[in-house]
């Protein structure tokens, strides 16, 4: 394993960490589609204050995810390969809020966050291919006009 | 234990999981959990260092991973679907199977891509892995997601669902 780490071509990630994080990724795919976290009605619930399941499933993430970060720093652990494992925080700007605004509404209308769009493709939902292409403009018109959106501030 | 997996699986276990998805990707590869960063990746991929500074200065090679995660997800909603449930997923409702609903994903998309761009993270990266780690920023996302989610939900339901 630590050779594989030194011989990989900078950038990329050694093969092995790839097949991890592919393994991960179907976890959450399986998880996001079976628990319905990736279903339109689900969402759409959630935003009308019908059902708690959707605030539950994310409220217990964050639970969990948090309990599991002051483990891992109580303990020091290391990733696999030796590196500390740190957490690089995400700086506040405008786009904070005027694009998480725009996200929750995108989120509200396609019933589908980035993770739930690519578990309802693997699931056979085509129509969600679209939701994709969206998301995919969204992001090229947004690389487009980021000179010129407010962040500071 | 056979009818527990092949039924919807409840909030807990889900939560549970998602939650867990966290430390065990920074164990396995080193790497916060984040998915909207595969848009800019597919955009760097493309761009090659051509393009708006954006796409330019996005080191794809780094950013790679990050569409190896999304396939993994994809991957996951496959066997959730095909072999892991005895009555198909509803992930779509019927109606947006119409070109109407398309146009509707078309501009919903379009703002999950422009906005989880312009916020830095999405639900994944901002509302878990972000609050998880006491990042205020990401507690304010969160906040505004909803905002925007609610603000729609509420204000043009009527015209949209």
């Amino acid at each position: 394993m630590e050779t594989t780490e030194k011989e990989s071509k900078p950038g990329y990630l050694p093969i092995g960490a790839y097949i991890r994080i592919l393994l991960v990724g179907a976890i959450l795919g399986l998880v996001l589609a079976k628990s319905e976290a990736a279903s339109w009605d689900r969402v759409h619930k959630m935003f009308r204050f019908e059902e708690a399941h959707m605030y539950l499933i994310i409220g217990l993430g964050i639970a969990v995810a948090m309990i599991s970060m002051l483990i891992l720093k109580k303990l020091h652990a290391v990733s696999i390969g030796g590196k500390p494992i740190a957490y690089k925080p995400k700086p506040y700007h405008k786009g904070v809020i005027i694009g998480g605004m725009i996200f929750g509404a995108g989120w509200a209308i396609t019933g589908a966050c980035p993770g739930p769009i690519y578990a309802q493709i693997g699931g056979g939902e085509w129509y969600a291919l679209i939701t994709l292409a969206g998301a995919l403009l969204g992001m090229y018109s947004f690389a487009l006009l980021k000179p010129r959106l407010p962040f500071r501030g | 234990m056979i009818d527990f997996i092949m039924a919807p699986w409840p909030w807990w276990f889900s939560g549970i999981i998602i939650g867990l998805i966290v430390p065990l990707l920074y164990l396995l590869s080193g790497k916060g959990f984040g998915v909207s960063t595969s848009f800019q990746e597919v955009g760097a991929l493309c761009a090659r260092g051509t393009g708006p500074d954006y796409l330019k200065n996005f080191d794809w090679r780094a950013g790679l991973w990050t569409l190896v995660f999304a396939g993994g997800i994809i991957l996951g909603g496959y066997l959730a679907n095909s072999i892991l449930s005895r009555e198909p997923i509803t992930f779509l409702p019927e109606s947006f199977h119409s070109t109407g609903g398309m146009i509707k994903l078309l501009i919903g998309g379009f703002l999950v891509g422009f906005g989880t761009r312009y916020a830095g993270g999405c639900t994944s990266g901002h509302a878990i892995n972000g609050i998880a780690n006491l990042n205020l920023p990401s507690l304010i996302a969160t906040i505004f997601f909803f905002v925007g989610g609610l603000a729609v939900t509420w204000g043009l339901g009527g015209l949209l669902f």
